[in-house]
């Protein structure tokens, strides 16, 4: 589908400006920070990938053959940290949200650049830490460093590893902050809040939660931190300290995190099925409210991790009324979703693929998360394999095929190149397949009872097969990952050059050059039209908003 | 670029429209962080509430043997500076360099004063063997309306631990801003503000005056359980 | 269903049924909402795909729709909620007069106690049948003691007693797993529940014990020093601990608790953080001095000593020792 005029000089833009290593380590140009976030953020997936491999691998067999135990407690560990703090949490936000936040909503710049590029190294240097822990020794608590295991047990390295989520996690909250002034204060004239693209509300809400909750989790790593340094006690329980204490402050920031993971992926998805079915999404309003509610909501069901930890009865039939409700409006977008397809005009490129398995997944695992939230079912299957691919439909079948669909979607705007559309339609069929092949055996091993986070299940011979199906879907998955890799790089070089707007979509970034100029606009656009205004867009009507000089 | 054919502030940043959308946007950013350390502070202050309502007799004794006079001087410090803060803002605001160079120089030294009574308190606790770890010690301390009645020391060392890392927290948040107060000093200095433009200078005030408002909360969580006249 | 393969656990207790049946439910909810969304998408990605000259419809909304596609979905949570909180409420409500059967979990394997004396490691016979009532606690970090076929599942935390309960409902032995992850060998601190025929049981039983619990309860009991202060009398420097387990006890700053296991096992480890109304905080406290077994064996003791001298209808609150009438009625909690 991808259409338009191909400019014939080569012009200026934000990627010719400046070259240098220097002009990209320290531009203060949100686009190239973006970039440089995706260059980190596709490392760390890789070193996080890596490690599902390792745990795949070992699981193949009952016994603890691979590795020993200690080692994999560590790889899952690794493999949880990573790709919740250094993959996850910033992927969409720190690469499509720095690109076209301004740009959606007509600004030059975030409100603050500087700090962006802070958040960015901040970033690196959290990346750095957890590197060198990893490799100097590792941590094996699992990504949630439940005390007094993590306190005054372990061995490994849990303050080194602490202090670099500790660090990453300031990179979030300033990329939030950064966010919020911007969509309140940098609007162009006529973007009024109800003429933000959806992709904006989810970052809106996104940036809510990264203020409120990131800095919770960063005072519990502190006390967890001097605890073990220090042998303060607060989580010791033979000085009277809660081990549950820990639970709550953790949860309080890492139920929220999972909103972070998914809204923006969310917003993603509903910008490529209004492109692609030329269409105003279906209940505009309700989506961008169901944002909001989500992160609002978000905040007050945490204490669902913990129905069997030892809290009162009480307690847990108070979270798990608040976890239905939390899930309403995600279920509201999937419903306006489909419905916005209703008398579409429905094209089937990459990222509406992409789209479609979001749909699919997320629906899934939101519904496996209504089981997680039943009281009566969660004791059987909390803890267990069934959890695991409850989050795993979430967040990679649901946040990151978002990611990749937005990847794809706005690669010709980024590079000013288009990727090859048939590789990557195949991409998008590969991810599918192996990601369920991956995961839906897990909501069976769950149920049968298969704990999680164990290396050995020698005494439970019986669970085999359908480990086996997993490991086998993940290999089929990890090529789905590796092909547009190189296909978006072969595409720097070689893919053919894009238009402006190549989907004929709506938004401001789209009535700007290929790949943009630093400045983004060449005068401040002013806005007249309502978002997705694919009829004017479609009709060629004389009103096809340009952006107004 | 875009070609700016009207001269501006030399300080308006360029991808700003205006002062005043600079202004209100760097003010907006500050409340906004300053909301990330309410929520970081409230992590600790709802450990501290927690294990208060559980051992409030322990915790009782425990703050009774950290010095309330001190600790009160110091909330006296803390209230004077941030009126040296507002007062350097209206000198900005009235171009009064002198008094605004003042008012910063004592906002400082008020931070110097606040960090060096908290050293002496983290002195005598050292001494006196409350700082927890191994040779904490809290034996034989009565629970104040309670006599006979003995504290945890288990319970005590919790209450020191959470008195170490949050008055800690808050020190380490008062260094910063003396960082800041420094730099803030050198632009005065420098001549950079003016009734027009003296925004960090309001913002850099709103972080201490945050920084402050920890404190009024600190002290008599910390210093004033169950004290009795 | 198949050995090598199963795709549904084994269904061994009285709640395995209940959780089962809610399971199902939810995967035919589930089910049908996921065919519906798949149909629809499928059938209008087919339906209204793009063809040369036919334009899309801009549709904005629907508030009916909207408010329809939020209320149903509610009004199904909420069967679902409540239907799995009277799940769970049985789950968390132990019978009375389950056997019960201490559980120490300490790094990596499980220890436990039978009321009437017999050790198990890693393993747990039970009979069929029966009520089992299992108070647990950690010596070191946080467990949780799962047993997949009877849908129950625990953690098991230090400092503290969780309780869990079941009913076993069919012969035959079943996996017991650590389901918190617990360092190293967290995947080898793995067991079995042996569902017993009662006869069996009972053979199994009479292979020799130790003596019931609370009879070891109640030696280390002298040999600590404990009969002292907590004498079966008025006379005592602490209360009589007769009948006093299950009951409300009227603390010193006014609160009132239940005596509990919990508040047995706080009094014996911080005596000072519960006293007793009417009484000095004089007690020693015997942390470090007593292990979880012994403390397990003490609460099982002064359970013992309730159920031997219980009220029938009396007033169960503690009194102050002062003034109180010399005779000490069996009934009479001090």
């Amino acid at each position: 589908m991808a259409t338009g005029n191909i400019p014939p000089v080569e012009r200026e833009d934000y990627l010719n400006k400046h070259y240098g290593v220097g002009s990209w380590l320290f531009t203060t140009d949100h686009k190239r920070i973006a970039l440089l976030y995706l260059i980190s953020i596709t490392f760390f997936f890789f070193i996080g990938g890596f490690f599902a491999l390792l745990i795949r691998l070992e699981l193949l067999t009952p016994a603890s053959d691979l590795v020993q135990a200690d080692t994999y407690n560590k790889f899952f560990t690794q493999h949880g940290m990573v790709m919740v703090f250094f993959f996850l949490i910033p992927s969409i936000p720190a690469t499509l949200g720095n690109f076209l936040v301004p740009m959606m909503i007509g600004a030059k710049d975030l409100a603050f650049p500087r700090i962006n590029l802070l958040s960015w190294y901040l970033y690196i240097i959290g990346g750095i830490m957890m590197l060198h822990c990893m490799v100097t020794g590792g941590v094996d608590t699992g990504w949630t460093f439940y005390t007094p295991f993590s306190t005054a047990f372990t061995n490994t390295k849990i303050v080194e590893a602490g202090l670099a989520i500790f660090v990453a996690g300031f990179s979030s909250i300033l990329t939030g902050l950064n966010f919020v002034v911007t969509i309140h204060r940098m609007r162009a004239p006529g973007m009024t809040w109800t003429r933000l693209p959806l992709f904006i509300w989810a970052h809106y809400a996104t940036s809510i939660i990264q203020i409120l909750g990131t800095p919770v989790v960063a005072i519990t790593i502190v006390l967890v931190a001097a605890e073990r340094a220090l042998h303060l006690g607060i989580f010791d329980p033979k000085l009277g300290g809660d081990p549950l204490l820990f639970q709550h402050l953790f949860w309080f920031y890492s139920h929220p995190a999972v909103y972070i993971m998914i809204l923006p992926s969310m917003g993603v998805v509903s910008e490529i099925i209004a492109c692609f079915s030329r269409k105003r999404i279906f209940g505009y309003s309700f989506v961008a409210l169901s944002s909001i509610s989500i992160a609002v909501f978000g905040f007050l069901v945490w204490a669902h991790h913990m129905f069997v930890a030892g809290m009162s009865v009480y307690a847990a039939l108070i979270f798990s009324l608040l976890s239905y409700s939390v899930a309403v409006p995600s279920a509201v977008k999937v419903f306006n979703w489909t419905a916005t397809l209703y008398k579409g005009s429905i094209h089937y490129d990459a990222p509406m693929l992409y789209a479609f398995g979001f749909l699919g997944l997320f629906t899934i695992g939101g519904l496996t998360g209504l089981f997680l939230a039943a009281l009566g079912i969660d004791v059987h299957v909390t803890d267990t394999y069934f959890v695991v691919a409850h989050f795993h439909y979430i967040m990679v079948g649901g946040a990151l095929m978002g990611y990749l669909g937005g990847m794809h979607f706005w690669w010709p705007k980024i590079s000013g190149r288009l990727y090859p559309e048939g590789w990557a339609r195949l991409a998008a069929l590969i991810v599918f397949i192996g990601f369920n092949l991956t995961f839906f055996p897990q909501f069976i091993l769950g149920y049968l009872g298969m704990p999680r986070r164990y290396a050995d299940y020698s005494h439970m011979p019986e669970f085999q097969i359908l480990n086996v199906f997993s490991t086998a879907g993940a290999t089929v998955l990890g090529v789905g990952y590796l092909l547009p890799m190189v296909y978006f790089l072969w595409s720097m070089r070689y893919g053919k050059p894009a238009s402006d707007n190549p989907w004929n979509a709506a938004g401001l970034e789209w009535q700007t050059q290929s790949p943009p100029t630093t400045f983004n606009f060449p005068e401040e656009p002013v806005v007249t039209w309502e978002a997705y205004n694919y009829d004017e867009i479609d009709k060629g009507h004389k009103e096809v908003p340009q952006v107004v000089g | 670029m875009a070609a700016h054919t009207e001269s501006h502030n030399p300080a308006l940043l360029h991808h700003f429209a205006t002062e005043e959308q600079q202004r209100n946007s760097a003010s907006f950013g500050m409340w906004i962080f300053l909301a990330t350390e309410v929520m970081f502070f409230g992590g600790l202050f709802c450990a501290y509430l927690v294990y208060r309502r559980w051992w409030f007799g322990d915790f009782a004794a425990a703050s009774k043997s950290i010095d309330a006079f001190l600790g009160g001087t110091n909330t006296a410090v803390l209230i004077c500076s941030s009126l040296t803060v507002v007062l350097a803002i209206w000198a900005a605001q009235t171009a009064r360099r002198g008094l605004m160079i003042l008012m910063l120089v004592l906002t400082m030294l008020f931070g110097l004063t606040f960090l060096g009574i908290k050293g002496i308190e983290y002195k005598d606790k050292f001494v006196e063997h409350h700082v927890p770890g191994s040779s904490f010690s809290f034996d034989h301390e009565e629970i104040p309306g309670q006599p006979g009645h003995y504290a945890n020391p288990h319970h005590a060392q919790i209450f020191f631990a959470l008195y170490f890392v949050m008055t800690g927290l808050h020190a380490l948040h008062m260094i910063v801003g003396l960082g800041i107060f420094t730099w803030l000093l050198w632009m005065a200095w420098k001549g950079r503000f003016t009734p027009e433009y003296h925004t960090p200078l309001e913002i850099g005030g709103l972080y201490w005056h945050f920084v402050d408002i920890v404190w009024i909360y600190l002290f008599p969580l910390l210093y004033l359980i169950d004290r009795h006249p | 269903m198949f050995d090598n393969f199963p795709l549904w656990p084994d269904r061994a207790s009285s709640m395995a049924g209940n959780v089962d049946a809610l399971f199902i439910f939810l995967v035919i909810v589930s089910g049908l909402m996921t065919l519906l969304i798949f149909t629809a998408v499928v059938y209008f990605a087919a339906r209204y795909r793009y063809r040369k000259g036919v334009p899309s419809e801009q549709i904005e909304g629907s508030t009916p729709l909207e408010l329809t596609w939020t209320i149903i979905p509610m009004g199904v949570f909420m069967v679902i909620f409540v239907w799995s909180a009277v799940v769970y409420f049985k789950m968390r409500t132990p019978p009375r007069d389950a056997t019960e059967v201490y559980v120490v979990a300490k790094q990596w394997m499980w220890k436990l106690e039978h009321a009437e004396g017999q050790r198990e490691i890693n393993e747990l016979h039970v009979p069929v049948g029966r009520d089992v009532k299992l108070i647990m606690t950690s010596q070191d970090v946080i467990h949780s003691f799962y047993v997949p076929a009877f849908r129950m599942k625990q953690d098991v935390l230090p400092g503290r007693y969780t309780m869990a309960w079941f009913r076993a409902t069919k012969p035959g032995t079943y996996h017991l797993f650590c389901a918190e992850y617990c360092g190293t060998q967290h995947s080898g601190m793995v067991g079995s529940i042996v569902v017993m025929e009662p006869a069996q049981y009972e053979a199994w039983m009479s292979g020799g014990s130790g003596g019931p619990l609370s009879a070891t309860g109640e030696k280390i009991f002298a040999e600590l020093g404990c009969a002292t202060c907590h004498r079966a009398d008025t006379q005592g420097r602490g209360p009589n601990l007769q009948g006093v387990f299950g009951k409300p006890v009227q603390l010193e700053d006014g609160r009132m608790v239940t005596a509990d296991e919990n508040y047995v096992r706080e009094s014996i480890l911080d005596p000072g953080s519960k006293v007793v109304k009417g009484f000095k905080p004089v007690m020693p406290t015997f942390q470090g001095l007593v292990s979880e077994e012994q403390l397990n064996a003490l609460v099982a003791y002064v359970k013992s000593v309730s159920q031997a001298g219980a009220a029938t209808g009396k007033n169960a609150a503690a009194s102050t020792p002062e003034g109180a009438p010399g005779k000490a009625q069996g009934s009479q909690v001090q």
